[in-house]
């Protein structure tokens, strides 16, 4: 079975059933789920979840995208600092970059006053960040493949031939 | 006036009959929750990169004629195209032409070809427009019937079988819409065989040729002796989801292109530039984008042919096209009434196969160019009443699930193309 083939279902659609994957796949559901097993053992899926338009939801969020730098330290290089700002539950993702800074954090609160506390206190004065420049988000307008409000609908005709 | 305007029109014209899903057109249109696999289009909308070529077309002031035969820079993109998939070679300056659509292109090659009374071979079921555009150009239909036993195959002794001393030409649509049937290599071989020993010509539409999904598309002017004798028609509508765009293109002999581009300069002039540009954009850069699609296509064609296994309704394998071609025969009911109970009880459109011709009397049309989650919906109504009409299911292999329909509201006119 083409597992990349399997984890591209899921990663459009992880609420797809082991039969329905199996008919696409032309494969038995017995052999699905052994795969999907296997490959959830080996964290090559970490996680199912739920995009959210929270706008839409009612809830108010504030998201910034934060650039970090920080100086290397010796045998671990940049990855015990960033390590350590992943622990932050009010960070969503941290990834190295390669260009003007290192670090690109993005963090989630539910104000502006949360986030800047959060940057101010916690983020800048890990040992090893030498600055940060935060850039608050105004507007999502597309996010993990997914227009927001995309506004493009099935205009065609009910029967054609 | 002394006479009406009924007297008045061209009886060739008059007497070509009305489209016999006509009634269910309105019907479909009338009822509202409708998820439809009635569609003879793809549910993509063209890819974004196509779409913003021809906006900075548009922006660069690209409003003007093109040449008759099109802009010479689209006819060299297609000529490789051709040269690099199937090894064919046509001259982008004598062999191409760029049509409004293979519609045109199909109409302008009949017009050029066909004298009155000359016979005109199409296997059957056909595209709803075949048999008409060979009346409006003075021809004689010759259906030739094809069924389940052969998979939808037009063989090689049926064609040989219906020749007569006015047969002009033959004309193939591989992949084939309704069906999805796909004509193999040994079978296009045998049947231009015949094509050479009768001297005929073969009109050849391969619009769904990237849709294959089993297989290669065997390109019928790629088989020894047939280049001189095919008209090759293809354009971007359904391999890069670009229907409305209209734009697509005839190759052939070059003086029949002439012949053609003859007909084409009085009365069309040339296709719309804005489309001749984006259907450059498409040859260029668009294939990943289309060989998306075309995964996509095939995930569903096993889904659909899985969930008629299911429902107890026999279906032979589409290999081709985005059409699967059931058989309702076990229901009890004829396509008509099949259709029209499908559509009323549980709301989904398909297209009776009669509409394609007698043979398709007995099947259903169903297009699964349609999101995997309304075609979900729509094969687990179908599954409910085919049930209730008394046809045993095989299993049911997937949990029912419920999902929101297409508004009938929706489309654009709630009306119908064809």
């Amino acid at each position: 079975m083409n597992k990349l083939e399997l984890l591209e279902f899921l990663e459009d659609n992880a609420r797809l059933t082991p039969e329905e994957i199996a008919v696409m796949l032309q494969t038995d559901p017995g052999e699905v789920r052994r795969v999907i097993q296997e490959l959830e053992e080996n964290k090559t899926i970490l996680k199912y979840i739920t995009l959210v338009d929270w706008e839409k939801a009612g809830e108010e969020k504030v998201s910034a995208l934060i650039e970090v730098r920080i100086t290397p330290q010796r045998d671990v290089g940049f990855d015990a600092v960033a390590r350590r700002i992943s622990r932050f539950p009010e960070v969503r993702s941290v990834r190295l970059m390669s260009g003007a800074y290192d670090l690109a954090v993005f963090i989630e609160g539910r104000t502006m006053r949360e986030v800047s506390h959060f940057v101010a206190t916690k983020l800048a004065t890990i040992e090893g960040v030498v600055s940060t420049t935060t850039h608050f988000v105004l507007k999502t307008y597309k996010q993990d493949g997914v227009i927001v409000d995309d506004g493009e609908e099935d205009r065609r005709l009910m029967v054609t031939p | 006036m002394n006479k009406t305007w009924c007297e008045r029109i061209n009886p060739v014209v008059r007497d070509i009959p009305p489209s016999g899903i006509r009634r269910f057109f309105d019907m479909v249109a009338e009822t509202r929750g409708v998820i439809s696999l009635g569609v003879g289009e793809p549910d993509f909308v063209t890819p974004w990169h196509i779409r913003e070529a021809c906006i900075y077309s548009l922006e660069k002031g690209y409003t003007m004629y093109t040449s008759n035969s099109g802009l010479l820079e689209l006819r060299c993109a297609i000529a490789r195209d051709l040269a690099g998939t199937y090894g064919v070679f046509y001259d982008p300056r004598s062999e191409i032409l760029v049509t409004v659509g293979v519609s045109q292109a199909l109409d302008l090659a009949l017009r050029a070809l066909v004298c009155p009374g000359d016979e005109v071979l199409i296997p059957e079921p056909s595209y709803v427009s075949y048999a008409p555009t060979v009346m409006l150009a003075g021809g004689k239909v010759v259906s030739l019937p094809t069924g389940t036993e052969q998979g939808f195959c037009l063989r090689a002794h049926q064609v040989e079988a219906a020749i007569t001393p006015r047969t002009k030409l033959l004309l193939l649509c591989y992949p084939n819409n309704p069906t999805g049937a796909v004509l193999d290599r040994k079978t296009l071989l045998e049947i231009a065989e015949v094509a050479v020993a009768h001297d005929l010509i073969v009109i050849s539409d391969e619009i769904y040729d990237k849709l294959t999904y089993v297989g290669q598309h065997t390109c019928v002017a790629s088989l020894p002796g047939m280049k001189e004798r095919t008209v090759l028609l293809n354009g971007f509508s359904k391999s890069y989801a670009m229907t409305g765009w209209r734009v697509g293109y005839a190759c052939g002999n070059a003086d029949f292109i002439a012949a053609m581009t003859k007909i084409h300069q009085y009365t069309m002039l040339c296709a719309p530039i804005t489309a001749q540009m984006a259907a450059l954009e498409a040859l260029k850069n668009g294939r990943p984008a289309m060989e998306r699609m075309v995964r996509e296509y095939n995930r569903r064609r096993h889904v659909v042919l899985h969930a008629f296994r299911d429902m107890g309704l026999p279906c032979f394998e589409p290999k081709g096209a985005f059409y699967a071609f059931p058989e309702i025969r076990v229901t009890g009911l004829t396509s008509e009434e099949f259709a029209e109970a499908l559509l009323q009880e549980e709301k989904v459109a398909v297209v009776p196969g009669n509409a394609f011709g007698p043979s398709g009397e007995g099947f259903v049309r169903c297009s699964y160019a349609a999101s995997l989650e309304d075609l979900g919906e729509a094969l687990r109504r179908m599954a409910q009443l085919v049930r209730r009409l008394g046809v045993r299911p095989r299993v049911i292999s997937t949990p029912p699930k419920s999902h929101p329909p297409r508004e009938a509201g929706m489309s654009a006119a709630g009306g119908v193309s064809s």
